[in-house]
């Protein structure tokens, strides 16, 4: 198992970064009463372990008892009839899902799940009705349809059904969804919360970790705890014992992306276009997310340019950033920043230099 | 009141008035409302405005009282977008259910039960147009016997053909005076203790949105509680600082991309929403002294405008926000506006 599943804390007492929402949180489900809950912050920053530790201090042990399986769905939407098939985790009582896989048909998985758990209602020890959970993942990417279609559902089963919605981005939730949930908002670990995991890892594997080594991988880890946590365990494999100044790898594909912002720096002619495209497409096929590509080939650029140059390159990886999300193709928009920073590149080259 | 009892329903639910009279600051429809208590008839109603303002609720106010609850099934068809409500539900269910007749007014067990029913389409602005035309018809043929409430956040995506055959009501955000009132009610009944402060705090951070106030409310008090202060309520509801803010906006100041860009770093890293800094962004510039020039505040805004727009339309909250930085930087050095 990996160090980032293995160390996963599997409980609200036992974090050791965000004690203090663990707290919170687990004082806000001693009722029965307590709403909808939207998690939102940066990858890597610790949603899901919060989420899968609520599930556990609301239901106890049988939380844990989860089983992966792939549901198919016949949904009849009027006219016709639709087939989707769709990962669901469960327990007794919990369900978790990632509507966004079912494209432009989430709304109907989401529908039809909600109002499935909405009737068998669990008993607490109490005697007392409970609730069940339903988690959505990625709520960000869910269409607007969808996220619409949300509202009234929300509403009509909350004393049955409670929903836990997470997503990196709160921007793309509609304000009548983050009307309807407590919004917990998880930000990054900072570098110091990071060493503490770090050294907390170090102990249970009974491995010496230099503090410098240590800040040095929480320095370039981007305040993401997962990605950190996996650079300590690279680091474990290639090196140890550990030194103060060994090498930390970044990871494959943003060298590849370091090579791609030189090329561009180096040449700016149809044939590097040409050449660039090649090595982008590479990566898509990899399946990077064209939007990481896009924000990394950014941060590699700012580092060579000049400052006057930095904040007009900044504005097209903006705007054609958006025309990826409307668009289709996201080749086609990564291709035309290129060219357009190839073009402003050139000229300025051409007027400083002649 | 008597005790209450222990539910599982979250507050906003608890407290979702039952009566149109309860609702608060929405005065002209309470009006036409408890008129068509007193008369039994009503024409059809479009109900519009943003979240947590009580359309819903007034909605299904009415409908209970003028059926109780016996009559209600079979009087009230209430269809939201969680239903599918292609044009064929259109065709089939709204026409069934439209159909069968209903008896002349009696009233029944104190409810006034008008001889027509009513078919309340939660969330109208998600119906595609094609379902949005289909149901001119059937509004036209069943008038007699049906009233239909429409409800959307947007007006503007419920066709002109539908929206002009309803009696249209306005949902405004509700004011902080008769916010406070109606926080200030739900604090009695639970026992909580909500001082001037506070109780200010939490109108102006839900904005008008009640059902996000009770929210903040109760979470305060589960986390915090029955003893609840003004910073306990920010802590929930997990507002921007406004230092973060100002801190983004004097990077931009300062010239320097480099700081500029760390603050875009740090705020995209701590999770906060771009489209909130965005906001808060612009009342900074829009209340800038002296040392700004309107022509700079006029460039600064036009960039978040169209940053706005990006948003919506699901940009990457980072390059957005650096994107901001950067035109804020141009307009205050004074560069050229355009590449
Ligand atoms: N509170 C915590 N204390 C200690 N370690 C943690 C904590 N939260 C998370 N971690 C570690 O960080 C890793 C990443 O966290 P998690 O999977 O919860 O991130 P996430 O926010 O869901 O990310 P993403 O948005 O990318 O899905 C976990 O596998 C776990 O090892
Ligand atoms: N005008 C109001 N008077 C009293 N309570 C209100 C009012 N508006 C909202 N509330 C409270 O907020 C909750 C949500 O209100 P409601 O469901 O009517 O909102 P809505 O306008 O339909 O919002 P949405 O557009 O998000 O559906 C209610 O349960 C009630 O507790
Ligand atoms: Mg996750
Ligand atoms: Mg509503």
């Amino acid at each position: 198992m990996l160090w980032v599943d293995k160390y996963r804390p599997k409980s609200l007492d036992k974090v050791v970064v965000h004690e203090d929402i663990a707290q919170n949180l687990k004082k806000l489900v001693t009722e029965q009463d307590c709403p909808h809950l939207l998690f939102y912050g940066p990858s890597g920053s610790g949603k899901k372990t919060l989420i899968v530790a609520l599930l556990k201090q609301i239901y106890g042990a049988s939380a844990e008892k989860v089983k992966v399986e792939n549901r198919a769905w016949k949904i009849d939407a009027g006219s016709r009839t639709l087939d989707l098939e769709l990962t669901i985790l469960s327990s007794t009582n919990h369900v978790e899902l990632t509507p966004s896989d079912a494209g432009f048909q989430d709304r109907y998985i989401v529908q039809e799940i909600i109002k499935e758990m909405a009737k068998n209602r669990p008993i607490d020890t109490k005697g007392k009705k409970g609730y069940k959970v339903l988690v959505l993942n990625e709520v960000d990417k869910l269409s607007r349809e969808a996220q619409h279609s949300l509202r009234r559902t929300m509403e009509k089963y909350s004393s049955s059904c409670r929903l836990i919605l997470c997503c990196n981005s709160s921007s793309k939730v509609t304000e009548a969804i983050k009307s309807r949930c407590l919004n917990v908002r998880i930000n990054a670990p900072s570098k110091e919360e990071i060493v503490k995991v770090l050294e907390f890892i170090a102990k249970k594997e009974s491995l010496q970790l230099p503090q410098g080594f240590a800040a040095r991988i929480a320095e370039k880890s981007n305040r993401s705890l997962r990605r950190a946590i996996l650079s300590l365990e690279t680091c474990r494999v290639q090196n140890y014992p550990f030194t103060d100044n060994q090498v930390i790898s970044p990871m494959d594909w943003e060298e590849y992306v370091a090579e791609i912002a030189t090329d561009m720096m180096r040449e700016q002619s149809p044939k590097s276009l040409f050449q660039v495209r090649g090595k982008v497409y590479e990566l898509l096929v990899n399946c990077i997310p064209p939007e990481v590509i896009m924000k990394r080939l950014l941060h590699e650029l700012l580092k060579k340019l000049d400052s006057e140059l930095k904040l007009e390159v900044c504005h097209w990886a903006a705007y054609y950033e958006h025309r990826m999300r409307l668009g289709q193709k996201a080749i086609f928009h990564i291709e035309a920043f290129v060219a357009k920073f190839m073009s402003i590149y050139k000229n300025f080259l051409i007027s400083t230099f002649g | 009141m008597a005790p209450v009892l222990q539910s599982s329903q979250p507050w906003v639910e608890k407290y979702r008035p039952k009566q149109v009279k309860d609702v608060a600051h929405q005065e002209e429809v309470v009006r036409v409302l408890t008129n068509t208590l007193e008369t039994a008839n009503c024409p059809h109603m479009l109900f519009y405005g943003p979240p947590g303002t009580g359309k819903t609720t007034t909605a299904l106010a009415i409908a209970h009282q003028l059926f109780g609850p016996e009559l209600y099934k079979s009087r009230v068809l209430e269809l939201n977008a969680s239903d599918d409500r292609g044009i064929n539900v259109v065709r089939t269910k709204i026409k069934d259910f439209a159909a069968v007749a209903v008896g002349s007014n009696n009233r029944q067990g104190g409810y006034p039960c008008p001889s027509f029913k009513i078919i309340i389409l939660d969330e109208a602005d998600s119906m595609t147009e094609d379902a949005q035309n289909a149901l001119r018809r059937t509004m036209e043929t069943y008038s007699k016997v049906t009233r239909f409430f429409f409800i959307c956040n947007y007006i503007s995506r419920i066709i002109e053909p539908l929206a002009s055959r309803c009696a249209k009501f306005r949902f405004k955000p509700l004011s902080e005076e008769v916010m406070t009132n109606r926080i200030l009610h739900i604090c009695n009944e639970e026992g909580l203790n909500l001082g001037g402060e506070a109780l200010s705090t939490l109108s102006s951070i839900s904005q008008g949105d009640l059902r996000r106030a009770i929210t903040y409310l109760q979470s305060a008090a589960r986390l915090f509680g029955s003893t609840i202060t003004s910073t306990d309520l920010l802590d929930v509801s997990g507002v921007v600082p406004l230092e973060v803010v100002k801190r983004l906006f004097t990077a931009c100041k300062s010239g320097d991309f480099d700081i500029a860009n760390k603050e875009v770093d740090d705020i995209v890293a701590e999770g906060y929403p771009a489209s909130q800094i965005i906001n808060q962004l612009f009342d900074i510039v829009v209340e800038a002294g002296d040392d700004i020039t309107d022509k700079q505040k006029a460039q600064i805004c036009k960039c978040l405008a169209e940053t706005d727009k990006r948003l919506v339309d699901g940009a990457d909250e980072y390059l957005q926000l650096l994107d901001v930085a950067s035109n804020t930087i141009r307009a205050l050095s004074e560069m050229a506006q355009d590449f």
